[in-house]
């Protein structure tokens, strides 16, 4: 069974931990080809919402649409179980951890990756994986010897072995250069070229203006505002905040 | 290869690449499992002779204790870079990557097994090899039952600021059936003359707690990984 989505739709999601709220009414859409950047101060629900939209957490209560594969809150029932692995061959993610193995070389990693993933050459799929990440040298030697940014390149074209959909990430410039955080940049822009729906939850304003189609800005589990190519993005963001203060 | 059995044989081999790498898990259980025995050695061998059953009780403390210690250090390596994560990402079968998991830690656990039955037998003068077929059949069987178990609980804590004290908090009271299905089966091994009959019962029973505790993991495990 194959599953392929051109849209991604959230619809009054919440999410609670016990009495806990950590989402409540979330609502919006991400279509291919877009960039959508969720923004908000630590703990506005960012990441738990980046685990909803991976299938890692179920939404307490509301829909989310992967085209026309519905994953349903308590309200209803859950097709993600049918569509479980199917859906999740079409999702990349890379989040504030790099999800890869220390002691594993870059290669191993990727190879190992690319076969849990189903790849039929999952070597050449790691050495190409490997030269998009520039890293065809250092291939062989092991994780824990590179540096973040080198690491941040493997870890994402890990989260891209399988060509996804849907491409989540948490944070991705944290202890970033400012090469590598332009690599990043040019990357992304490339995957949302390609036809990729991509979701961005960061801090790093700066290094993002001018990067998203759309911005969500999140504060405390609740969404104050959406916006369609935001621009002076750090401006934006502090006047948004304090109206959702206010 | 089948599908299913790709995913566990791709999550064995980098399990145990990861292991030969660092040689963290191995070196940590069989020295915890060796101290463990020296130290029942001192205090229970009276001029080279052990107390009754002692050589059996002791061999499967000390496999329970170091099967702790290499699930809490296995699932910990998983937690540090959030690869559980990556692995509940693919589109595998969760129940394949729970089987891998399982018989990665069966294999560490064997492997400290190696070392401490021929130790028993030595320090507690326990004929441990007059039957060598049945004593690998009772320790692989209970070794399956206390790691399909304990995989289960291991993944299920990954996640718990206390997982170091729940662990063997909710491992322990489950697997006392195959602990004493254990000990019970090692000590019929160590009598003057084994009664086979009662060996294979021991192994029999063990078996059957091996098929209820991996068909309910198996069945527990994608719900419990999925929130």
């Amino acid at each position: 069974m194959t599953i392929d989505f051109e849209e991604l739709t959230v619809q009054n999601v919440s999410r609670h931990f016990g009495r806990r709220k950590a989402l409540a009414g979330i609502s919006f859409v991400a279509r291919a080809g877009g960039i959508l950047g969720l923004l908000g101060p630590n703990g506005a629900g960012k990441s738990t919402l980046l685990a909803l939209l991976a299938t890692l957490l179920q939404p307490s209560a509301g829909t989310i649409r992967y085209g026309k594969l519905a994953v349903v809150g308590d309200a209803g029932r859950s097709d993600e179980s049918k569509g479980g692995a199917a859906l999740r061959a079409r999702i990349g993610m890379l989040g504030h951890d790099l999800y890869l193995y220390p002691e594993l070389t870059a290669r191993e990693n990727l190879t190992f990756f690319a076969a849990l993933y189903g790849a039929h050459d999952a070597a050449g799929a790691a050495d190409d994986a490997l030269a998009r990440a520039r890293l065809s040298e250092r291939g062989d030697d092991p994780v824990s010897s590179f540096s973040r940014g080198m690491r941040q390149r493997v870890a994402l074209e890990r989260a891209l072995i399988h060509s996804p959909r849907l491409l989540l990430l948490d944070e991705p410039f944290t202890g970033l250069d400012e090469a590598s955080v332009g690599a990043l940049i040019v990357r992304l822009r490339e995957l949302r070229d390609t036809g990729a729906i991509v979701i961005l939850a960061t801090h790093d304003l700066d290094v993002v203006d001018g990067l998203f189609d759309e911005a969500v800005f999140i504060r405390d589990g609740r969404m104050i505002e959406t916006m369609e190519r935001p621009e002076a993005l750090r401006a934006t963001y502090r006047s948004v905040m304090a109206r959702g203060r206010a | 290869m089948n599908a299913f059995v790709r995913i566990v044989w791709l999550v064995v081999r980098k399990d145990l690449t990861v292991e030969v790498r660092s040689r963290e898990v191995i070196y940590t259980t069989v020295f915890f499992a060796v101290t463990v025995v020296l130290v029942f050695a001192f205090a229970l061998v009276r001029e080279g002779r052990a107390l009754g059953d002692a050589a059996a009780g002791i061999l499967w403390i000390a496999i329970a204790f170091a099967g702790t210690l290499a699930l809490g250090r296995t699932f910990e390596r998983e937690r540090q870079a959030e690869t559980l994560r990556a692995l509940l990402l693919a589109p595998a079968d969760r129940p394949a990557i729970y089987v891998g998991k399982l018989v990665g830690i069966v294999v560490l656990l064997v492997a400290t097994e190696l070392v401490l039955v021929p130790l028993i037998a030595f320090l507690f003068q326990a004929p441990l090899f007059s039957q060598p077929l049945w004593l690998t059949a009772v320790l692989l069987t209970g070794t399956l039952g206390y790691c399909a178990v304990g995989t289960l609980f291991a993944a299920m804590l990954v996640r718990a600021r206390s997982r170091d004290v729940l662990l063997p908090v909710l491992l322990y009271p489950i697997t006392i059936p195959v602990i004493i299905a254990g000990v019970r089966g090692t000590a019929a091994l160590l009598e003057p003359t084994p009664d086979v009959a009662i060996i294979r019962f021991w192994v029999s029973l063990l078996v059957a707690f091996d098929t209820v505790f991996v068909t309910l993991a198996l069945w527990t495990f994608e719900p419990l990984m999925t929130d």
